[in-house]
């Protein structure tokens, strides 16, 4: 309940700086937008298959997703260097409540992101098909994910060094082991092996595996999605914890 | 009643004694002012008494409940209002008190009711809309003591309360703590002496992490054989500094 409270606090934090919520919801856009006429620009079969509208869309849903990251990382360690944060140290909120608070605010504007990418994408192509709904809920646990990254980043790395690390490398690092922009069993090897064994590339399976209406595909990747999903998360508490005792 | 009694409380940086072995009583509904020269061991004692920094060693009992093993309760009945201003900088003034009640367990109702009560009190009512960022140092410091108030704490932590204000904001505070003395204890950190001989029952004087003299400003005075309270705290803390 308390955990409720405090992210209706952190739900007015995020809606009212409107520019990072555009940011947000408009970068994934334009990446489509752009790799579509891109796309279409490149004669049949000549142009890689994994920017075709049905692979590409659910890919840069995952990819927007990875800047909630950047969003949870910077509300977290931003707080942390304010005496609002001391105040509620001393209140009788736990640090699942901080780290749950955090989180439920960012699930909508997830949803909300990979609501009008889709649609942006019916505009390029895209079938419409209840499929999507089912795509839009696969990306739940992949937000978890990229918050959870963020809000363990934030936890212990100050305002300015998160940006560096959530918003340039994990971005970055999301993307290359994503299959989202190539198949990574084309470079094989040990960079396969790795990017089997990070979530992106099992997140983006998923949702491609529910935009085919593939549902049979979509439980072995988003295990992994979810397995790492819950283990972020408590990690995350168990860092908070730790940063506020060691206070 | 003893709303607070410290046990050896202690508290070690590396090399550092930031707090050694304090033993301090604090009476239910009493105001003690904690006076030292930066570096004494207020903050830190502060901070472990309010469950932000565990001790050392020794303990510290809160309304009879320990700060090591009832962290839990200890925090349900105190509240901080911390050095610097500590308000939600996009929420309204409202905002921030409904909050901070509700995360202490009041319904939506009861927080809106503890609103409006503590808005009247202390005068925030023409700035309940606004954003706490835009207000003033003055009005901010007021906010941020209001939301420490909101909760009913049996035991309020008063860190610098009126550290940066001017005169008049300073005064207007003090009539507000003034007005708050005897409804609850307070423990009321400062650096200014004055404020602690006019609003204080006790004073405790810390140096170098040691509490070195206690007891109410006219007593202060007269073992340090000085009638000016400023005079006597530089005679108590700097011989406990030699």
């Amino acid at each position: 309940m308390k955990s409720i409270i405090f992210a209706s606090r952190n739900t007015k934090e995020i809606t009212r700086d409107i520019m990072t919520s555009l940011f947000g919801i408009g970068f994934p856009i334009v990446l489509l937008v752009l790799l579509s006429a891109i796309n279409n620009s490149i004669p049949k079969d000549y142009g890689p298959k994994l920017f075709n509208i049905e692979l590409l869309a659910p890919g840069i849903t995952v990819f927007g997703l990875s800047f909630l990251s950047l969003f949870s990382s910077m509300l977290i360690s931003k707080d942390r260097t304010t005496s609002f944060m001391l105040r509620l140290f001393t209140s009788p909120l736990k640090p699942s409540d901080f780290i749950l608070g955090y989180t439920m605010p960012l699930i909508p504007l997830a949803i909300i992101q990979s609501t009008v990418c889709y649609i942006c994408a019916l505009f390029l192509g895209l079938q419409f098909s209840a499929n999507l709904i089912a795509a839009i809920v696969v990306n739940i646990p992949v937000a978890i994910v990229f918050i959870a990254l963020g809000l363990l980043f934030g936890s212990v790395l100050n305002e300015k060094a998160v940006g560096g690390i959530c918003g340039a490398l994990l971005t970055n690092l999301s993307a290359w082991f994503s299959n989202i922009w190539f198949d990574t069993s084309m470079v094989g090897g040990a960079f396969k092996a790795i990017a089997d064994l990070l979530p992106f590339s099992h997140a983006v399976n998923a949702a491609r595996a529910a935009v085919a209406g593939d549902f049979g595909a979509i439980f072995p990747d988003l295990w992994w999605v979810i397995g790492y999903a819950v283990v972020l998360t408590a990690a995350a508490i168990a860092v908070f914890t730790i940063r506020i005792k060691k206070n | 009643m003893e709303a607070i009694k410290t046990v050896n409380l202690s508290k070690k940086y590396k090399t550092k004694t930031a707090v050694n072995n304090l033993n301090l009583t604090i009476h239910k509904g009493e105001l003690y002012a904690l006076l030292g020269v930066n570096g004494a061991g207020k903050s830190t004692t502060i901070k472990m008494l309010s469950c932000l920094t565990q001790p050392t060693s020794g303990d510290a009992e809160l309304m009879g409940h320990s700060i090591l093993n009832e962290t839990d309760k200890v925090k349900e009945l105190i509240n901080v209002s911390p050095q610097e201003t500590a308000v939600a900088a996009k929420l309204s003034v409202r905002e921030n008190l409904e909050f901070i009640a509700r995360i202490y367990g009041s319904n939506k109702k009861e927080a809106r009711d503890k609103t409006d009560k503590i808005i009247e009190e202390f005068s925030l009512g023409e700035i309940e809309k606004s954003k706490a960022s835009t207000l003033s140092g003055g009005w901010q410091r007021r906010l941020s003591i209001a939301m420490a108030l909101i909760t009913e704490p049996e035991v309020l932590f008063l860190d610098e309360p009126t550290l940066g204000l001017d005169v008049l904001a300073r005064r207007e505070l003090w009539n507000v703590i003034e007005k708050l003395k005897g409804k609850m204890t307070i423990i009321l950190t400062t650096h200014y002496l004055e404020e602690a001989e006019s609003l204080a029952d006790r004073i405790g004087i810390m140096a170098r992490g040691v509490l070195c003299a206690e007891g109410t400003a006219d007593e202060l005075k007269a073992k340090a054989g000085n009638d000016n309270f400023e005079e006597a705290f530089i005679t108590l803390a700097g011989e406990a500094l030699k």
